[in-house]
């Protein structure tokens, strides 16, 4: 076997590893929005209006995703100065989602939607701590790989691990549209 | 170059040298290093500290050696759980000092255990045993052991994330541990957790502190279970020898594979119920609670909930489950009967498909738990057509086994004895799977001790033989010895009639509708008369246990005294792992990974006892199986 190879079928690995936690990951998310709609479906459902720093946090969600693809691409075209400032912007837009979420959780408590009150705001609560906890993983990951390869000259084995956070993070974003979306919908 | 921590392989140097054979790691300083791996083999264990070695090893082998033997230390505890509270259902005024002294006087004044008590060992009885005995101990140690070994790679495709899946396990089990000890005892809402008894905290004594810790506990084994599996599943798929195709995999690798993509795919759903009942329990959301009214409490806070929602989360899980306990031991068996029948299995396209069949199926029919708890009839009818259609690739896999003992001249290995014992346990539950997969039938059999015998035939007994076969056949692979042949024979005809001696009394009591989980049968006129089976089996689950540590006395003895292994290959069978070194270095292989050219089951082909799948096929050679 010659030399890239084995780099590459290590590199291959990884991805398809990371492709097989997303799954499970997605399944996390399957069961919490079936019991959603199961809930739902029973009837004595409380229809909460999303607050506006839901609608907010969604759009910094996907400018941060676009951030990502424009610092990969940076990166791949080896335009590091570029690729720190895409990077760390994507890294801010990450924190600023967290405190976003958490301002629509008080928005909602203010409008008298409580955790411990009707299934239909707990769910919300809930599903989206869940995926915040999925962001703020994304972030520390993010944090490590956006460190060390800033602070280390360029190296083409930076670019998969920038991909495979890349997909991460997409995956996070799609997510929260998924989420976003679902809680809009009246369903019965 | 590579960052990572540790790297084994060939890089091309910066300068465009070659280095072949070296560990590249970085230090705190984040300077990156090169030490001489002397091409990933024994040298490692010398070079690195007994921590390393021991402790915190990224070697698979030992990570299953790990997983081995914590699995024995909870079997021990699980299987000992059992014997004490089949002492109150066999004998149940006689006082039993030992638990007062362990547990404390409070779970047994006068050396007679409460009711909270039995509760509290019955759950955890199953949760150790489903959990952490018949899950990790068995898919974590042979998992580990089997895939690099068989398919032909150095390790696992991220051999760290395999080290943290056994220590996330280890913390779920010292949580575990340590629920015993709390003031309100462990949990004892049984191994489902069913709310609401288990969402609301004062509901009973076993539904306190223990309750949140079990599910800190499963939370832990979850993540270890996830990481476990996706680095098998990436491993079998991505870092197979050269010319191991799918079709050349032994039928272990097979069912780890399906078994670990079963639990990728179901466990994050438990994950989702137990946060879901995290919150209902100390949040004071509602999920699964509705209107419900305590008497010295009053109306609870909740409304709106639905206790039948958690049962369809948990058993979409709790089904796949069975299957992911029972396959691994259905790739064992397979293959020690194949070994020691020195045949081919009989159809291996058949046994791989069934297995696919059957994972397939485990995800459609999960309600067959909840026939009692107002299905709709039609639904019902849908989820037994579904169950009893895997009867069919069940029925094929019990056929093949058996064609594949027949007319063979068999070798009769401690290992073949569990792995006969494995199918007839099979057939016996699972033909009782039948009766209760009829949705008519189960509303009569519905938590009674019927139940009881079928799962702890067809998949807690059955489970265990399929393990007990995998530690004597792999063991030497594992410890460069083998274990004593005698004391494995006293070990398996002890456990295999004592087993049925346990549980085929269960079906009568059953059928008779003796209700599962009571902590006393006494009070009712109609079970009294089953006093004399209960003690029988009583004592035959003593006798079985202690049957258990002789094993472990086998395991332990053999591990430092046992019979040396001399020859490469003791079994004279066909799968790679055996061609490695008597012990095996991080690495596996001294030289470079063998080439795989045939299937594994070339047994008693073409006049020759057995070829090896690194033979070269010869000119106009056909392949064996289809």
């Amino acid at each position: 076997m010659t030399l890239s190879e084995e780099n590459k079928k290590q590199a291959n690995a990884q991805r398809f590893g990371l492709y097989l936690g997303l799954a499970s990951i997605a399944m996390l998310f399957t069961a919490l929005t079936s019991a959603f709609l199961v809930r739902q479906g029973a009837g004595n459902w409380l229809f909460v209006n999303l607050p506006i720093q839901f609608w907010i946090s969604t759009v910094v969600i996907i400018l941060s995703s676009i951030t990502f693809y424009y610092a990969k691409a940076a990166h791949a075209s080896a335009n590091i100065s570029q690729y720190r400032l895409l990077i760390w912007t994507t890294f801010i837009l990450g924190i600023a989602f967290i405190l976003l979420q958490y301002m629509g959780w008080l928005a909602m408590a203010n409008t008298g939607v409580y955790l411990d009150g009707n299934p239909g705001g707990s769910f919300i609560y809930v599903i989206s701590m869940v995926h915040v906890v999925h962001v703020v993983l994304g972030l520390v990951l993010l944090a490590i790989v956006s460190i060390r390869t800033t602070i280390k000259s360029h190296n083409p084995d930076h670019l998969h691990k920038i991909g495979l956070m890349a997909t991460y993070w997409h995956f996070v974003d799609f997510l929260w549209i998924y989420l976003f979306i679902f809680f809009q919908i009246k369903f019965f | 170059m590579s960052e990572k921590d540790i790297h084994h392989g060939h890089h091309e140097h910066p300068k465009g040298a070659t280095i072949t054979d070296h560990v590249h790691y970085q230090d705190t300083e984040g300077v990156i290093r090169f030490e001489e791996d002397h091409g990933h083999h024994d040298a490692d264990r010398n070079k690195k500290n007994f921590i390393h070695t021991y402790i915190f090893s990224t070697d698979h082998k030992m990570i299953g050696k790990q997983f081995l033997i914590t699995g024995i230390f909870w079997a021990l505890i699980g299987g000992g759980l059992s014997n004490i509270f089949r002492m109150q259902l066999g004998f149940p005024d006689v006082p039993l000092h030992f638990i007062g002294a362990i547990f404390g006087d409070k779970w047994a004044p006068n050396g007679v255990m409460t009711p909270d008590f039995y509760n509290m060992l019955i759950t955890m009885h199953g949760t150790i045993l489903v959990f952490f005995v018949l899950t990790a101990g068995l898919s974590g140690t042979f998992a580990n052991l089997l895939i690099p070994l068989q398919i032909g790679a150095r390790d696992m495709a991220s051999p760290v994330l395999n080290m943290l899946s056994y220590w996330f396990f280890f913390l779920a089990g010292l949580v575990m541990f340590i629920s015993f000890f709390v003031p309100s005892g462990a949990a004892g809402v049984s191994w489902v957790f069913y709310p609401p008894l288990s969402a609301i905290r004062e509901s009973s004594v076993g539904s306190e502190t223990g309750a949140d810790l079990w599910l800190v506990s499963m939370s832990f084994f979850i993540v270890s279970s996830l990481l476990g599996g996706l680095n098998y599943i990436t491993t079998i798929l991505n870092l197979r020898a050269k010319g191991m195709s799918m079709a050349k995999l032994p039928l272990t690798i097979w069912a780890l594979l399906i078994t670990a993509i079963l639990g990728l795919l179901s466990f994050p759903v438990l994950l989702g119920a137990a946060i879901l009942l995290m919150f209902d329990r100390s949040m004071g959301t509602s999920f699964y609670l509705d209107k419900i009214y305590m008497s010295g409490i009053g109306a609870m806070p909740h409304e709106g909930g639905n206790p039948i929602l958690y049962q369809h989360l948990f058993w979409f899980l709790g089904h796949p489950e069975v299957y992911i306990v029972i396959l691994p031991a259905f790739g064992i068996v397979s293959e020690v009967l194949a070994v020691n029948s020195r045949k081919p299995i009989f159809g291996y396209r058949a046994m791989v498909l069934s297995m696919l069949a059957i994972a397939a199926l485990a995800f459609f029919v999960w309600a067959h738990h909840m026939f009692v708890t107002g299905l709709n009839p039609f639904v019902g009818s849908v989820f037994v057509f579904l169950t009893l259609l895997i009867a069919i690739p069940s029925a094929i896999k019990v056929f093949n086994w058996i064609t594949t003992m027949w007319r063979a001249n068999i070798r009769y290995t401690p290992a073949m004895m569990f792995s006969v014992g494995f199918v007839s346990l099979f057939i016996s539950g699972g033909l009782t799977g039948i009766f209760l997969g009829n949705s008519a039938i189960d509303i009569q059999l519905h938590d009674t001790y019927f139940i009881v015998a079928h799962f702890h035939i067809v998949m807690g007994v059955a489970a265990f033989f399929g393990m007990f076969a995998g530690v004597y056949h792999w063991f030497p692979k594992m410890f460069g010895r083998f274990m004593n042949r005698t004391m494995g024979f006293i070990h398996f005809w002890i456990t295999f009639v004592g087993s049925y001696c346990i549980f085929w009394p269960m079906h009568y009591q059953g059928m008779a509708g003796v209700p599962r989980r009571y902590y006393s049968h006494g009070a009712f006129e109609s079970f009294n008369k089953f006093g004399g089976l209960s003690e029988f089996i009583t004592i035959a689950a003593i006798v079985v246990f202690l049957a258990q540590l002789l094993f472990v006395f086998n395991y332990l003895y053999s591990m430092y005294r046992g019979k040396k292994m001399t020859d490469l290959n003791p079994w004279k069978a066909n799968t790679i792992e055996w061609t490695t070194p008597i012990n095996p270095g991080h690495g596996n292989w001294d030289g470079p990974i063998p080439t795989v050219h045939r299937g594994p089951y070339d047994y008693g082909k073409d006049g020759e006892d057995f070829i090896p799948q690194t033979v070269p096929m010869r000119p106009g050679e056909t392949t064996h199986h289809g």
